[in-house]
Order: C-alpha cells, then sequence, then structure tokens
C-alpha cells in the first residue's frame, strides 16, 4: 500500500486552491479569447475585453478574479492501493481550503441556510469544502478542483422528464434554463449537461462535467455531436457578454451521460460563468 | 450609444440624460450594499429612523468584495446578481437614490421605480473584480461591521465604468440587446 503524508496532501492542495482564485486556466482563456475574436456585437466585444484584461491584471498581480472566489468543490478519486498517514483525506482538504482562502484574502462565502449568517469563526473560513469521493483501482490520488461562484449556480436546474420526451425534450429543457437565465451567470458561459442515472446523478454528472477542458471533444461521437447541436442552438438566444447581446452566449457545452431507470429521464444543467476557475492533481 | 463623466450625488437632471447602452464614469462617493444591508435600511426607513449615509442622490453598489491584501483600500469587487435586492430597491429610490449598480435582470417593480421617481440601474461587468477595483481609490465600512463582506462601505471612485441597463425611460439593455441578436 503507497502512503502519502498528510501535510503533503494539505501542502499541495492549499497551493492549488490559492493558484486557481488569481489565475485563470489556459482553456478557460483560450475560450474568452475566441468568444471576443469571433463576437460581432461592439458592446459585447468590449465587455469581453474587459473580461480578458481582468484576467491578465489578475494573474500579474496575484489578485483575486472575482470578488465571489466560491465555494470550494472537489472530486477526488481516491485509488484502491494508496493511503493518506497522518489524518483523514477530508480534513486535509478542508484544512488546506481555509488556509488557501485565508492567506490568499479569499472570500469567507459559506453560510447558515436560515439565518444566513456566515460559518467562518464556527465551522472555518469558506468551510466546509464541497468534496465528492470516489474509490477507483491504483496507488494514485486525484483531486479535481474548482472554484464554485453563485451567481451561476443560482440558475442551474434538475428535472426528470419522460423518456418520451428523448433528445428533443432535452435540449428544450437546456434552452429553456439558460434563456431564463440571461445575464445572471455572467455569460460567456459554459454549460454542463446531466443526462440519466438518478436524481442526484445527474445533478453531480452535470457538476462535472464542467471540470472537462473547454475546447476538448466529448469522446463519445453521439455526444459530441449533441453537444454542438445544443451549442448551436443556445446561440442563436442573442444574450451575449453580461447579457448585453451579442453572438457568444455559450463557451461550449459538456455533456455527461449515465444510465437510468425504464421510466425516468433526469437531466441536470449545471452553469459555469466565464471565470472557470478550476484546476486538478494527481499525487 | 454615449459617453458621460458624471460625479455624484447624481441629480435629476443627471439622470435624463441617460439612456440604455451609455457608458458612464462614476466619480465621487458610493455606498456598498448586499442582501443584509439592504433589509436593515428599509428597516429603518419604516421605523421613520435615520440612515446610516445620505439617500439623496446616492449610488449603492451590490458588491461583497474579497478581504483588502495589507496597504490597499479593497480586494476584487466586482457586480453580484442584483434580483436580490430587488424588493428593497423601489423603497430605497421612493427616498432618493438615484443609481444602482449591479448585474442582471431587474424586476418590473424596480423599472417602474426608475420611471416614476428619475433613477437608474448600471451594470457593471461581472467577474472583473480586479480591474475594477483599481478604480476603487479609499473603502471604509461605514455601518454594520458584523455582516462581514455584507457590510455597508463608503468607496471613493475615479472612473469608475458602468453601462445603463435601465434608464428612467422604461428602456431595457438587456431585452432590446437580446432582441436585436437572437436568431430563430
Amino acid at each position: 500500500m503507497r502512503e502519502i503524508a498528510y501535510e503533503d496532501l494539505v501542502k499541495s492542495v492549499k497551493a492549488m486552491v490559492m493558484h486557481t482564485a488569481t489565475h485563470l486556466p489556459e482553456d478557460a482563456l483560450k475560450a474568452i479569447q475566441k468568444a471576443y475574436d469571433n463576437e460581432e456585437s461592439e458592446v459585447a466585444k468590449s465587455v469581453l475585453k474587459q473580461i480578458l484584461d481582468n484576467a491578465q491584471l489578475a494573474s500579474k498581480e496575484d489578485r483575486p478574479l472575482c470578488q465571489d472566489t466560491g465555494l470550494a468543490v472537489f472530486f477526488v478519486n481516491v485509488g484502491e492501493d494508496v493511503k493518506v498517514v497522518g489524518g483523514s483525506i477530508r480534513d486535509a482538504i478542508n484544512e488546506a481550503t481555509e488556509a488557501a482562502y485565508k492567506e490568499g484574502y479569499l472570500r469567507a462565502s459559506t453560510c447558515d441556510c436560515f439565518d444566513r449568517h456566515n460559518l467562518k469563526d464556527e465551522v472555518g473560513y469558506n468551510l466546509p469544502a464541497m468534496i465528492h469521493f470516489d474509490i477507483v483501482p491504483g496507488d494514485k490520488i486525484e483531486i479535481e478542483y474548482a472554484a464554485k461562484g453563485g451567481g451561476s449556480e443560482n440558475v442551474s436546474r434538475a428535472r426528470v422528464l419522460a423518456p418520451a420526451q428523448g433528445k428533443e425534450g432535452i435540449k428544450q429543457f437546456v434552452k429553456d434554463v439558460i434563456s431564463e437565465a440571461g445575464p445572471n451567470p455572467c455569460p460567456p458561459i459554459i454549460v454542463g449537461v446531466g443526462i440519466g442515472g438518478t436524481f442526484e446523478i445527474a445533478a453531480k454528472s452535470s457538476k462535472h462535467a464542467l471540470f472537462r477542458e473547454a475546447g476538448t471533444k466529448n469522446p463519445v461521437p453521439e455526444l459530441d455531436a449533441f453537444e454542438q447541436e445544443i451549442l448551436e442552438e443556445l446561440n442563436k438566444l442573442g444574450i451575449g457578454a453580461m447579457g448585453m447581446g451579442g453572438t457568444q452566449t455559450v463557451m461550449a457545452v459538456h455533456i455527461e451521460k449515465n444510465p437510468c431507470h425504464i421510466a425516468s429521464l433526469p437531466v441536470s444543467v449545471n452553469v459555469q460563468c466565464h471565470s472557470s476557475r478550476h484546476s486538478h492533481i494527481t499525487l | 450609444m454615449a459617453e458621460y463623466k458624471m460625479t455624484t450625488p447624481l441629480t435629476n437632471e443627471d439622470i435624463e440624460k441617460l439612456r440604455i447602452g451609455d457608458i458612464v464614469y462614476l466619480n465621487g462617493t458610493i455606498y456598498t450594499a448586499r442582501d443584509a444591508a439592504h433589509k436593515r435600511l428599509v428597516d429603518l426607513i419604516e421605523e421613520g429612523k435615520e440612515l446610516p449615509f445620505d439617500l439623496q442622490g446616492s449610488v449603492i453598489y451590490f458588491v461583497g468584495p474579497t478581504p483588502p491584501k495589507p496597504g490597499e483600500p479593497i480586494g476584487s469587487a466586482g457586480p453580484t446578481t442584483s434580483y436580490r435586492m430587488d424588493s428593497y430597491s423601489p423603497i430605497l429610490i421612493k427616498h432618493g437614490q438615484k443609481a444602482m449598480i449591479g448585474k442582471g435582470k431587474r424586476n418590473q417593480a424596480v423599472k417602474d421605480a426608475c420611471k416614476e421617481y428619475k433613477a437608474v440601474y448600471f451594470g457593471a461587468t461581472g467577474g472583473a473584480g480586479a480591474l475594477i477595483a483599481q478604480r476603487i481609490k479609499s473603502a471604509e465600512v461605514i455601518a454594520y461591521p458584523e455582516l462581514g463582506p455584507e457590510a455597508i462601505r463608503r468607496l471613493e471612485v475615479e472612473d469608475f465604468p458602468v453601462t445603463v441597463v435601465n434608464d428612467s425611460y422604461g428602456g431595457d439593455l438587456y431585452e432590446e440587446g437580446r432582441k436585436k441578436w437572437a436568431r430563430d
């Protein structure tokens, strides 16, 4: 059984979380640049220019890209032949998240659902991290991370369709969600679509779909074609950057599909704002 | 689309000039407030009590900044989604507020209040928090420090760039922009 020291895990995750708040990854930068190059509306183009300038300034001066530094979301694949020594993986990720958010001057954004008080003092600074674990073969720990803002989460939706609604029904649902969202989720956006599984698996798949690098093809040809079809449809909405009107509303559509119950067709749409702050490490 | 430089407090004459799509560079004092602070301001108005700042001609920015690094006035400070303030804004506008800065759609009640009392809703670029913060020269918490990022701050700004989304004539840039660029 391979061993990883708790402290090493904390150190690696902390570095990743801090860096992600201030440095937009290459795939997101390229997607925004492409939107800028293709946009026909002058107003939307000037917004995209500001977004690109902001990314440059943030990385140069180590400043948070956005004041909504997000909830810390992790997908963690733990190999069956690896063990963390000196503490639990969950504790390590939470410790790293709190340290990164504090030392990076990032915002503590977790609160109580009912009275809305900030949980930074009783639970921890921007804690708890939102962690999805899976157990996989091998002796590595793979950690995918995203800083997920509230504006784009607020417009995300899930629904269980009737099987007869099929692919057309899925497309219409995605279109309805993005149309209703309009300017609110900070377009140009990336749209994660989780199809199938049970209700919660559809939702989780739609989140995980956002971790895929923008600009990469879906390895399943049928899904790749469906992504392009939905993308084209969504960009006819005319919402544009920050909703000011334009041709570049959605930078990418990412689909993850699972087998589902014979009676159901669950669909979930999770939206990612243009500030697609994500990263991954393998230990 | 016109461009204007304006200094706060804003007047009815300032507001009447503005049409959707116009770009305005704001100078002077603006105040920050989000959901919780809005609720408290509206409660004070309803109780007939004094507000922590003068609403007449005021500009309120919907923002919850990141903590400032040592020696800096403010952290990243882009706009938050505005609809959460929809139930409060008309009351503040009725009592003298002239402009709001945020991102995202407003409801009909806010648009009606802009028309009736001459006010505007400005959009700032969401997710450009580092860039926008450069236009904020000083920041001071003036009320509700216990709200943390949601406390009310007095900001001094220089050429703070905003776009008119809802004007005092019932115009809506989001609706017009979309109509212009939608394809069927």
